[in-house]
């Protein structure tokens, strides 16, 4: 008997031991970063004429630079963009421990080779290819569409590939998850197959950042499109069906439904410009494919550069994102970066790495300025407009509720967390952002923040869970419990929600705050403080 | 054109303080010269509008009760007895001479001199989504823009008043609830279930002195981030959006959602059901100032079983929506509030192999009350053979457009779209025949 309750004791004090080794900055827990990058050489060519674009234009516009963003700053915003999380406190540790001067390359290594980058680009990358709904029941799969997307960054697949298999696959949904691209737009309510004009304005904004389909009903109000563009690129899918055996390439009409007056009539396949490139050769599906990706249609590596800028800002470079002109002219920088994605093999890697390492990227996003508010106000909105300083921008919910669950939890949450965790955490992220409001597949375009979504972070369910009195559960707890002077709890409170040390001013208010006589009982006074942190501008916004 | 031209000054006066642009100064300039009209009681602003308007005081909210999925006309608002296309659905007389409805209604024949029918509605979207798109917003779906649903715009352009809580609610959403479209997410509509149940999010878990604790500690962390970031931090307006949020949580208001307070034999009237309470907790929230509340009723996709399924809904849907109006009317609220009941599109006259009906978006009905529009009158008809031929054709535009202008709104009023596109409020026509000249 006495020895049970002496295992017991046993037990309980060395959990006690490791959670006080965990906040330890000396012991802390060295995550498997064994990813290295590629030497700087094999980039540093095209990031410094990235560089100078943008100096020239910085020159040109007669703004002054934002100074460089700290490096916690840096990597708060590639874990955001690339794994829909800040940091843990664990990766903190690891991050300061790595003090090179390829710090950030280190750090971007690390995040390509966890499959938790994979896994969440493959999302945002599926909001643009299939958008966010479940889709027609039975033969569509998105999250087996997803999953595939994700092996396939995983194994770093060349991205022109990718979409040659996205528009050109062949048989079941379920075997061929690529299909499914073709499938979400099939209506078996009205027994329609495959829709060709739903899958040309998925291509052309998708993959060619161009809005076409504004041409479905009548001529572009303002751009070069005819309706007639829009309908010859939809005739492309006309022959490709739909059957039990999957989706196949059939001999049917060439022919496409008009979207004002609902009626079919026959339109030959033709594309909207670099009509030059396309093959004679093949099935329709395929001569389109290729033309697509082909090396010299500029508007595909121009949408994938616009695609990886806006999901590392928050902000397309060309905005909106899916509207750059197809043959005319592009920002330099746009240029540049297509340029360099085309001649490395569609390496969406290369791609991340060369803008997280250009210096628009590692601007801070505040300005220190003497001017008059009003003088200010302005310099700061000329800055923003040429990239001269980090826009701030809205978190999506995903990234928001994964910031939360993480924020709750001193270790990092990944593949490596136990499967209750891991099962609990995605349960909390969907009932999340069905509150949060998912901006669907307008992720790009700026808005505010809500009502709603504030009282959800102040009251909702998740956000008590994640704050409330739980030596097991929670940071809060543990910090309260376990850090060994109040300065090091406010720190470590500020390091894993905000990925950032406090302030002079937030420290002496926080370390009071807790060392106070009055009040609540000092966990609850801790759990207040991580509140406080996650309901403030900074713990919601891109910054 | 003189009285609206003024009711435009305050409008925009309004407008300013409910919608949070994203450009500060601009906001700031606007608030500041509309200062003082933005204190003006509701009830003077009301008066004015009255006055203005020739007599006439113009609606002031909007209750949209949404048959999700598409119920059909012939089991409800249209029916066809004894034809082929009926398939047995046989209909009652109503307080309207020579006007039916399917049986299953009889409360709701009961006050139909109250309301009225469009039965010929058509449209060309024959999708869930897309029709739902439609009804709502009165327009087709557009890929270069998301036009804002009618609750959105009455937010948008009626005054705010004293109304704490937010003005344009969805009770029982479905997967597609009204949204603020171009004109913001702000006037997307709060979504709220079953008022059986508390509203969520809105009840604080600590004491009162330690959520104030709470609020001034957020506030020094935002200081700090503040500073340096003055522009790109103001566009944010998250702060604005806690105290907004905190005042609602504070506010009276709030027992608007909570119909336990109405006593028994009322809740009874409208149905001992979500979707009643839904209807019950509506009346309560427009006597708020809520500008527009949707409550949802789901199940109306009926591809087998037709007939079964409507019988269901309709003891759902005929207390309700009878009660709404009588309890409306009874509290002098039906002649400011317009009552809108309908799917996103008709179905199907012929029954199918599996004894359902399919999507029909060529003949359809929607019903209508209040806030000026006359009453006990039915518009255009449907074949009874089950052709596509209607006769008075009227489009969902134009339901719209009649709408708008009961509430005093100018559908021919353009917005400025993100991209630069004037877009109307709605291209519709209005129905003469529904307005009180």
């Amino acid at each position: 008997m006495w020895a049970r309750n002496l295992l017991f004791a046993g037990v309980c004090l060395g959990g006690a031991i490791a959670l006080a080794a965990s906040l330890s900055p000396v012991h802390a827990r060295r995550a498997q970063r064994e990813a290295q990058p590629a030497p700087p050489s094999e980039w540093q060519a095209t990031v410094d004429r990235l560089n100078e674009s943008f100096r020239a234009r910085w020159q040109a516009a007669g703004v002054v630079p934002a100074a460089r963003a700290t490096d916690l700053a840096i990597a708060r915003r590639l874990s955001l963009a690339l794994e829909g999380t800040i940091p843990s406190l664990a990766e903190i540790r690891d991050f300061e421990a790595h003090d090179e001067p390829d710090r950030i390359a280190w750090w971007l290594a690390g995040l390509f080779a966890d499959r938790r980058s994979s896994d969440y680009l493959a999302e945002r990358l599926a909001r643009a290819y299939v958008g966010t709904e479940d889709g027609p029941f039975l033969i569509y799969r998105r999250r087996r569409f997803v999953s595939w997307l994700a092996d396939e960054l995983y194994a770093n697949r060349p991205y022109n590939q990718l979409v040659e298999q996205l528009i050109t696959e062949s048989g079941l949904w379920t075997d061929k998850p690529a299909t499914n691209f073709i499938t979400v737009t099939s209506k078996p309510d009205e027994d329609k197959g495959p829709d060709p004009n739903a899958l040309a304005a998925r291509v052309s904004r998708a993959f060619l950042g161009v809005r076409l389909d504004c041409a479905e009903c009548h001529d572009h109000f303002f751009r070069e499109w005819k309706q007639t563009d829009f309908q010859s690129l939809a005739a492309f899918f006309s022959q490709t069906e739909q059957s039990l055996r999957g989706i196949r390439d059939g001999a049917g009409p060439i022919e496409v439904e008009d979207a004002r007056t609902r009626e079919m009539k026959p339109v030959a396949c033709e594309v909207p410009f670099a009509k030059e490139l396309l093959a004679t050769e093949g099935t329709s599906r395929e001569r389109l494919a290729r033309w697509v990706t082909h090396p010299d249609n500029r508007a595909f590596a121009c949408a994938a550069a616009n695609r990886a800028w806006a999901i590392l800002f928050g902000r397309p470079l060309v905005e909106p994102i899916d509207d750059i002109p197809a043959e005319g002219h592009v920002p330099e920088a746009l240029a540049i970066l297509a340029d360099d994605f085309v001649a490395h093999g569609y390496d969406l890697r290369r791609l991340i790495t060369v803008i997280a390492l250009s210096e628009p990227f590692q601007r801070d996003s505040r300005v220190d300025t003497d001017a008059s508010e009003a003088d200010a106000e302005d310099a700061t909105a000329a800055a923003e407009a040429a990239w001269a300083v980090f826009p701030l921008t809205r978190l999506r919910p995903e990234q928001v509720v994964g910031s939360l669950q993480q924020a709750a939890s001193l270790e990092t949450l990944d593949y490596q967390s136990h499967i209750v965790i891991r099962f609990a955490r995605a349960v909390g992220q969907s009932e999340f952002v069905k509150r949060y409001g998912d901006s669907g597949e307008d992720e790009f375009s700026p808005q505010g923040g809500t009502i709603p979504q504030r009282l959800l972070m102040m009251n909702g369910e998740l956000v008590k869970d994640k704050t409330k009195d739980s030596l097991i559960a929670n940071a809060s707890t543990r910090v309260a419990v376990l850090a060994s002077t109040d300065e090091k709890a406010v720190e470590i409170a500020y390091l894993t929600c905000l990925t950032r040390r406090p302030t002079e001013e937030e420290e002496a208010h926080f370390v009071a705050r807790l060392a106070a006589d009055d009040g609540p009982p000092r966990r609850q006074r801790m759990e207040d403080i991580y509140w406080a942190l996650i309901n403030s501008t900074e713990f919601s916004w891109n910054h | 054109m003189e009285p609206l031209a003024y009711l435009a000054d305050v409008r925009r006066a309004d407008r300013a303080a409910e919608h949070f642009a994203l450009h500060r100064r601009a906001w700031l300039k606007t608030a500041a010269i509309a200062g003082g009209t933005w204190l003006t009681p509701v009830a003077e602003a009301l008066a004015r509008r009255a006055e203005q308007s020739g007599g006439h005081e113009p609606a002031q909210s909007v209750i949209l009760l949404w048959l999700a999925g598409g119920p059909s006309q012939l089991e409800t608002f249209d029916p066809h007895p004894g034809t082929a296309i009926a398939g047995g659905t046989a209909a009652i007389d109503t307080a309207l001479r020579g006007v039916q409805l399917a049986t299953g209604y009889e409360r709701l024949a009961e006050q139909l001199a109250d309301v009225s029918l469009v039965r010929s509605l058509t449209s060309k979207e024959g999708d869930h989504e897309r029709g739902t798109y439609l009804v709502k917003t009165g327009y087709r779906p557009d890929p270069t823009v998301v036009h804002p649903s009618i609750g959105a715009i009455c937010c948008h352009q009626l005054p705010v008043g004293k109304t704490e809580i937010p003005r344009h609610v969805s009770i029982l959403p479905n997967q597609w609830p009204a949204r603020g479209g171009f004109l913001g997410n702000s006037f997307d509509a709060f979504k709220t279930f079953d008022p059986a149940d508390k509203v969520p999010d809105v009840s604080l878990h600590v004491p009162d002195a330690r959520q104030a604790q709470r609020l001034a500690d957020r506030a020094m962390v935002d200081r700090a981030f503040a500073a340096g970031r003055r522009r790109q931090f103001d566009a944010t307006l998250h702060g604005q959006m806690i105290d907004r949020a905190v005042a609602m949580m504070g506010s009276e208001q709030l027992k608007a959602f909570d119909i336990a307070e109405e006593p028994a034999e009322l809740r009874t009237a409208y149905g001992n059901t979500p979707f009643g309470r839904g209807c019950l907790a509506a009346r309560r929230l427009i006597e708020q100032g809520v500008r527009c509340v949707e409550v949802t009723l789901a199940g109306w996709d009926s591809h087998t079983n037709n007939h079964e399924a409507h019988a269901r809904l309709a003891q759902t849907l005929d207390p309700a929506f009878a009660a709404l109006i009588a309890d409306l009317r009874e509290r002098d609220l039906l002649s400011r509030t317009v009552v809108l009941c309908g799917g996103e599109f008709g179905r199907t006259p012929r029954i199918n192999a599996l004894d359902g009906r399919d999507h029909w978006p060529h003949g359809f009905t929607v019903a209508l009350a209040g806030g000026g529009i006359r009453g006990g009158q039915v518009i255009g008809e449907t074949d009874p053979e089950g052709g596509r031929k209607v006769s008075d054709p009227r489009t969902v535009a134009d339901i719209h457009a009649t709408i708008l202008t009961a509430l005093a709104i100018d559908p021919a009023h353009e917005e400025t779209s993100p991209a630069g596109r004037p877009i109307k409020f709605s291209e519709g026509m209005v129905i003469g025949g529904l307005l009180d000249s």
